[in-house]
């Protein structure tokens, strides 16, 4: 069956990274003038050449946002389930040779998690598993969603990537939204990065938002890990998957996500480091070149540049998070995937939205809604 | 004034209730607006909390809800959504909107058509959401639509009467009332869509996301009342002009 796998291949890293650091000042003029926006205008807005026109992609992001979104914030929070993992990844906490004791909630801890979650407020939230397919499988997934589902408007899973009969089995179960980052599109260097475990198979992982798109999910979740290899170059990779998917699988939503590498216990330094300036060149550019895409932030991000990105294009933040199973009152003490930066309880994210004029949205779907 | 099943209405204004800072201000644009069917997407409210921020902001005697689908995908979902509706809501009037497509959001003309028939049946005030498609329009009327409510440009887009001469044609030969949905960006759309026929226009976006939504509800508000005027008083005819010598048709005279 025809995959992106087919699209990736035509492309070289190499030659990609190069197109994109010989855009000029004209290719990036050119770019901001149109409506309608093609990758090459997309390599142009995220090239160095396209730094001096900042301000002015900010303000056509703000109105591209405001025109498609409205003055709103969609409110999400992550719920770890898991981080036993069996993936030895460079990057992450969980990774299998960090040898620290590992949990997996039982049912009633999710029950305890889900109570704590919901009196902040939140109805969309996110699962987040480490790969321990013995334990954390798909019938693990099936029960938890039955558990929860009454509970929540909205759910999406951030879990190892599954075959399609899985996603197919799962969104019955009232599966809205799966998130798989490639976490790079250097192929090589995700081979050096993933040495062990399921994970390292990079085929598997990019063909995942295929499977997913064949499986009728709703929305879907890209992006890469910032740190890792340069962010031009993988961001573009990222666009032309979206690209892909949008023409190929036209019934489901996007969401993009651009993780920065956060300090983790016994982690890795960021190969390439993003300054907060990039980070919102690359915001813009991604709504400069998508208007209908949705553009999420997590709570990695500092206090500051959160309270800053809302009117520049951003549609959805978390708040209030733990990235640790039974973070919010069942084991707020065990092994955490990586440090968070804002620290601030989600009535306080709420405060800071409404102060700039902008209105937190709890509740954007329904559960009777697959 | 304009009546839909068997309801009047004084306001030919409709308004939405998304994309807005604050409920407040929400609230406070729909009463400039002077609108009385108001529609609230389902997904955004809680049935089960009758302190539901958006419904409070709503409760006002002259305000009726039009509860809409957005987010079903068929007809089927559609359907169930309505019931739901109707059930928490009070009201059997529904908004149908399906869009399978997330990107454009456009309307799918076949499911809609199918989950009008149905939901009808199953007696409900059935405002369905779709493409400037005049044959749609007619089959529509033929399985019991209370109204039709046809796109002027991509919903959200703001880009005003692109369709403009399908709405026409939808407008000479409707039996049920057309209200003009999406696209409209600036008064003038609105008053423009009133001069050519249309009995309402829905708009949101345009009003939500302006700077003082309160002020523009009120200007859309004025709009369309002069845009219904217009059409009322009849406009002149447009553009053709007198030639002092008619150098085809002189020989007649000779």
């Amino acid at each position: 069956m025809a995959s992106f796998n087919d699209i990736f291949n035509q492309y070289s890293w190499e030659d990609t990274s190069k197109s994109i650091y010989s855009k000029t000042s004209a290719d990036v003029e050119r770019a901001l003038q149109t409506s309608k926006r093609t990758l090459e205008d997309f390599k142009a807005l995220i090239s160095p050449a396209a730094a001096p026109y900042l301000e002015q992609m900010a303000q056509i992001s703000q109105a591209l946002t405001l025109k498609r979104f409205g003055k709103v914030i969609q409110m999400y929070v992550p719920l770890y389930l898991s981080n036993e993992c069996n993936n030895i990844c460079t990057y992450c906490g969980f990774s299998y040779d960090n040898k620290v004791r590992r949990k997996t909630l039982s049912p009633m801890e999710i029950m305890q998690e889900v109570a704590a979650i919901k009196e902040m407020g939140f109805d969309h939230v996110l699962l987040v598993t480490g790969e321990a397919n013995q334990t954390v499988h798909t019938d693990y997934f099936k029960k938890v969603l039955e558990l929860i589902r009454p509970h929540f408007a909205h759910i999406s899973m951030e879990v190892q990537p599954l075959d399609l009969v899985d996603y197919e089995e799962l969104r019955p179960y009232g599966l809205n939204t799966v998130l798989v980052y490639q976490e790079t599109y250097h192929e090589d260097d995700y081979k050096k990065h993933h040495p062990k475990g399921k994970k390292s198979n990079f085929n598997y992982r990019l063909e995942t938002p295929d499977r997913l798109g064949q499986a009728g999910i709703h929305k879907m979740g890209l992006g890469v890990l910032i740190g890792l290899e340069d962010w031009r170059t993988d961001s573009f990779f990222t666009a032309l998957h979206l690209n892909y998917l949008e023409k190929n699988y036209w019934q489901s939503k996007y969401s993009i996500s651009f993780p920065r590498l956060r300090p983790f216990s016994g982690g890795l330094e960021p190969k390439v480091a993003m300054s907060d300036r990039e980070l919102v060149q690359l915001i813009c550019a991604y709504r400069l070149f998508n208007e209908e895409v949705e553009l999420s932030i997590s709570t990695r991000e500092s206090n500051s540049f959160r309270d800053n990105v809302i009117k520049l294009g951003i549609t959805s933040m978390s708040a209030g998070s733990k990235t640790n199973p039974g973070g919010y009152v069942v084991a707020p003490q065990s092994l955490e995937q990586f440090e968070i930066s804002d620290e601030r309880s989600a009535t306080e994210i709420d405060e800071m939205i409404a102060a700039q004029g902008y209105e937190a949205v709890w509740k954007d779907w329904d559960n009777s809604l697959v | 004034m304009l009546k839909i099943a068997d309801k009047i209405f004084n306001s030919r204004l409709f308004t939405g209730t998304g994309k807005f800072s604050s409920s407040l201000k929400m609230e406070e644009a729909i009463l400039a607006s002077g609108s009385e069917l108001v529609t609230v997407a389902l997904k955004r409210v809680d049935i089960n909390d009758n302190q539901d921020d958006i419904l409070t902001h709503l409760k006002y005697p002259h305000i009726n809800l039009l509860p809409n689908t957005s987010g079903v995908r068929n007809a089927k979902e559609a359907i169930f959504a309505a019931q739901m509706a109707r059930e928490a809501l009070e009201t059997n009037w529904i908004k149908l909107e399906i869009h399978p497509d997330p990107k454009y959001l456009m309307p799918d003309p076949i499911e809609t058509l199918k989950a009008t028939e149905e939901l009808a049946k199953l007696g409900f005030i059935v405002l369905p959401y779709i493409h400037a498609d005049p044959v749609l329009c007619k089959r529509l009327e033929d399985v019991g639509t209370a109204a039709v409510m046809p796109l002027g440009a991509p919903i959200g887009s703001n880009k005003g009467l692109r369709t403009i001469d399908f709405l026409e044609i939808i407008i000479s030969q409707s039996t049920v009332p057309v209200i003009v949905d999406a696209g409209i960006g600036a008064p003038s759309d609105a008053a423009k869509a009133m001069e050519i026929g249309a009995d309402a226009v829905l708009v949101n976006t345009a009003i939500a996301v302006s700077g003082n939504p309160a002020l523009m509800a009120e200007a859309f508000k004025i709009a369309v009342q002069a845009g219904r005027m217009a059409y009322e008083a009849k406009l002149g005819a447009v553009g053709i002009n007198a030639v002092a010598s008619s150098p085809l048709t002189s020989f007649l005279n000779d």
